[in-house]
């Protein structure tokens, strides 16, 4: 495609595009990323979590004890520190149906460490089994539960909060009272009726469609939490719709599609995460309240809120077996922490009004 | 007339529901912001539109780009009816009008470079290879005195002028026929205003441009423009010839407006006459009866009987050439048309 009058006139093409990338800008993010590593609260609380991810993701190829294999005692075992204890070996791969990814993980264990594992370093609970590995095992279901969030918010909440506030008018009437409504329903008990609906079909419901109540338990959970991203984004797009930059965009001849995702979503982005930080820490925290009620996971799978059920079960006025609460507690404390504390840092590392300050 | 003119409009009128009562509850009222415009535009020509804040400049620009739907009348861009037609329709027509916007801090998508910004076009419409658009987007940038070095960089970094420039280079980018200015240096400083002007005035020439240029200061309307046409409360009341307009403005607005610009000269400054106007502009949601002028109007002494309260002055000939183009048109009840 020939253009009319717009010719460089140059043949040093290439030399002005090399000149063009020297002299590249600074994005909006990369200001941004640049100030939240100024924090030092909220950037060493994003490189905790990190941690906290990699350990969990990478849980199966650590040389930890199986978090399930029982050995009966006769009560818990204290912590051992690792100086005294530092391993044995006598590790069997005993752990529930892994997925293949982790089925490959527990071969790269076993090639790497052979059958050696660490000591009980934080104690074992009532059956014997090691609670730093079940910490570790446990939060791969909080970080599940958040993703499974996550997503939804972002697919859902996102997509339908940008729509309607660009469609505006009586679309966006419409589609924000089916949020009101969806807000309305009292969803505990949303939840309690579906999980004991599955409880009770659950054998056919598990051989006919694959749905067992962890999904349906993630299902409820993405169901709800897309409600608030909507009605963030759209109000956010509310404001943004009626930009120059949008109506520019107009003109141009974008398309409803293009000015959503090219234009309006990145705009909205920044608040969109910032938001995401601080739900996060909510949804593993209704993770654990379920389960605590019975409602959520359920042995031989390990959650957080699972090990604080077992934990508040062996406290007793005889004996308090401190351990079994005050570590994964401390588990699931400090990701909270980190997580609100990233949030709040991430909130002033995007504000517009503070770019280009310190 | 052999053939029509590049963009014809003619009583366009645009009204805004006001005070909806319920989901689905009928307007109380309607804001009339635009209530029958007309005016011709030539190739290669460029008309000012002036008038004071709220008579309803920017909802006319609006209208005629498709941004807002027009309640009543019709829009031709070279006897093609532009107005209710869909994206898709549009889209054609988009690589021939486009538009410049008032708010440079606004008008730039702040997540977008530069150079995207300036591509964007340019892929909508399938024009350029995905590459050549990088190179597209610098000439662009060249072509309205920027660093074409600086494609890669954000609206953030650059001034207030800059991002002017950086709107007028995604304008022409479809290479427009016609440019619809919207206040394009209202918001910036006046030494920078200058050099938007200057920039307008040289593309123009370079690119054989039409312009539909909105302001509200006359000083920068008679630099650019070769007509000029007065809006009041929604509608055209004068459309003349620059030189015509300034020399011997016929409608009693034109005439206190005209009055309203100082002089530099401070000996001329001192005996310039001003022509006050009593009270605010009245409300486009109620609207005065008869001439929307006639209550602030200093001359309607002149006019015999209540014709000014009564009828609504249609805008007519009152003297220059036949020709469209240098033809003046007031709507006054003062002045006889010429038939």
């Amino acid at each position: 495609m020939e253009r009319s009058g717009w010719d460089l006139g140059r043949d040093d093409v290439e030399h002005l595009l090399h000149e063009a990338a020297a002299m590249r800008g600074e994005s909006l993010w990369q200001d941004a990323l640049r100030r939240l590593r100024r924090n030092r609260a909220a950037w060493s609380s994003l490189l905790f979590l990190a941690l906290v991810a990699a350990v969990s993701l990478f849980a199966p190829a650590l040389p930890l004890p199986s978090p399930v294999t029982l050995d009966l005692q006769l009560e818990p075992q204290p912590p051992v520190a690792p100086w005294s204890v530092w391993g044995s070996h006598g590790f069997e791969p005993d752990y529930w149906d892994l997925t293949a990814v982790d089925g490959l993980l527990v071969k790269a264990r076993l090639a790497v460490f052979g059958d050696w594992q660490t000591g009980h370093w934080l104690g074992t609970d009532g059956k014997g089994r090691d609670i730093l590995s079940r910490i570790v095992w446990g939060s791969r279901t909080s970080i599940l539960v958040a993703l499974a969030a996550t997503l939804c918010s972002l697919l859902i909440g996102v997509t339908y909060g940008a729509l309607s506030g660009l469609l505006g008018g009586r679309v966006d009437n419409l589609m924000m009272r089916v949020v009101d409504v969806l807000y309305s329903i009292p969803f505990i008990f949303l939840v309690i009726f579906l999980i004991t609906l599955v409880n009770e079909y659950r054998t056919e419901l598990e051989d006919r469609f694959g749905i067992d109540r962890e999904v349906v338990f993630f299902i409820v959970i993405g169901a709800v939490y897309w409600l608030t991203m909507a009605r963030v984004v759209r109000g956010q797009v509310l404001s943004l719709r009626n930009t120059e930059f949008v109506d520019a965009a107009r003109v141009i001849g974008a398309s409803t599609a293009r000015i959503l995702f090219v234009h309006l979503v990145p705009n909205v982005l920044s608040i969109v995460i910032v938001y995401l930080t601080l739900t996060i820490p909510a949804v593993m925290l209704f993770e654990a309240f379920l389960t605590f009620l019975g409602l959520g996971i359920e042995p031989p799978k390990v959650s957080w809120g699972l090990l604080a059920v077992d934990g508040s079960e062996m406290v007793n006025p005889v004996r308090i077996y401190w351990w079994l609460v005050v570590f994964p507690a401390a588990a699931m404390a400090s990701t909270l922490l980190a997580l609100n504390v990233l949030g709040d840092g991430l909130r002033d590392a995007l504000d517009p009004k503070l770019r280009g300050k310190d | 007339m052999s053939s029509p003119p590049l963009l014809r409009v003619r009583d366009l009128a645009v009204h805004f529901p006001v005070g909806r009562r319920g989901l689905l509850g009928r307007p109380a009222r309607h804001l009339k912001a635009v209530d029958g415009v007309s005016f011709d535009l030539e190739r290669g020509e460029s008309l000012g539109l002036v008038g004071e804040s709220g008579c309803g400049k920017s909802t006319t620009a609006r209208a005629i780009v498709g941004l807002q739907r027009a309640s009543a009348g019709s829009v031709q861009l070279d006897g093609v009816e532009l107005t209710g037609l869909d994206r898709r329709a549009w889209l054609p027509h988009r690589r021939r009008v486009q538009m410049i916007f008032q708010d440079p801090y606004a008008s730039l998508d702040p997540r977008q470079t530069v150079g995207s910004i300036l591509a964007e076009p340019l892929s909508i419409h399938g024009l350029a290879k995905p590459r050549r658009r990088k190179l597209e987007a610098m000439a662009l940038l060249e072509a309205v005195g920027l660093n074409p070095r600086h494609v890669a960089r954000y609206p953030h970094e650059f001034s207030g002028g800059q991002r002017q420039r950086i709107g007028i280079a995604r304008a022409l980018a479809l290479e427009p026929e016609l440019l619809i200015c919207d206040e394009p240096v209202s918001a910036l400083d006046v030494s920078i205003q200058a050099q938007i002007i200057n920039l307008l005035d040289e593309l123009r020439r370079r690119f054989g441009l039409a312009y539909l240029f909105i302001a509200h200061d006359l000083a920068v309307v008679r630099h650019l423009c070769e007509r000029v046409a007065v809006m009041y409360l929604g509608r055209v009341v004068e459309d003349a010839e620059r030189e015509r307009l300034f020399a011997s403005p016929r409608h009693p607005y034109t005439r206190a407006l005209l009055s309203a610009v100082p002089v530099a000269d401070p000996a001329r400054e001192r005996e310039r006459r001003r022509t006050l106007l009593r009270g605010d502009v009245p409300s486009p949601l109620d609207p005065p009866g008869g001439c929307p002028f006639h209550p602030r109007c200093p001359e309607r002494e002149a006019v015999e009987g209540d014709a000014c309260a009564v009828s609504v002055p249609s805008l007519g000939r009152v003297g220059g050439g036949d020709d469209a183009a240098c033809a003046h048109q007031s709507a006054c009840h003062l002045d006889p048309t010429l038939e």
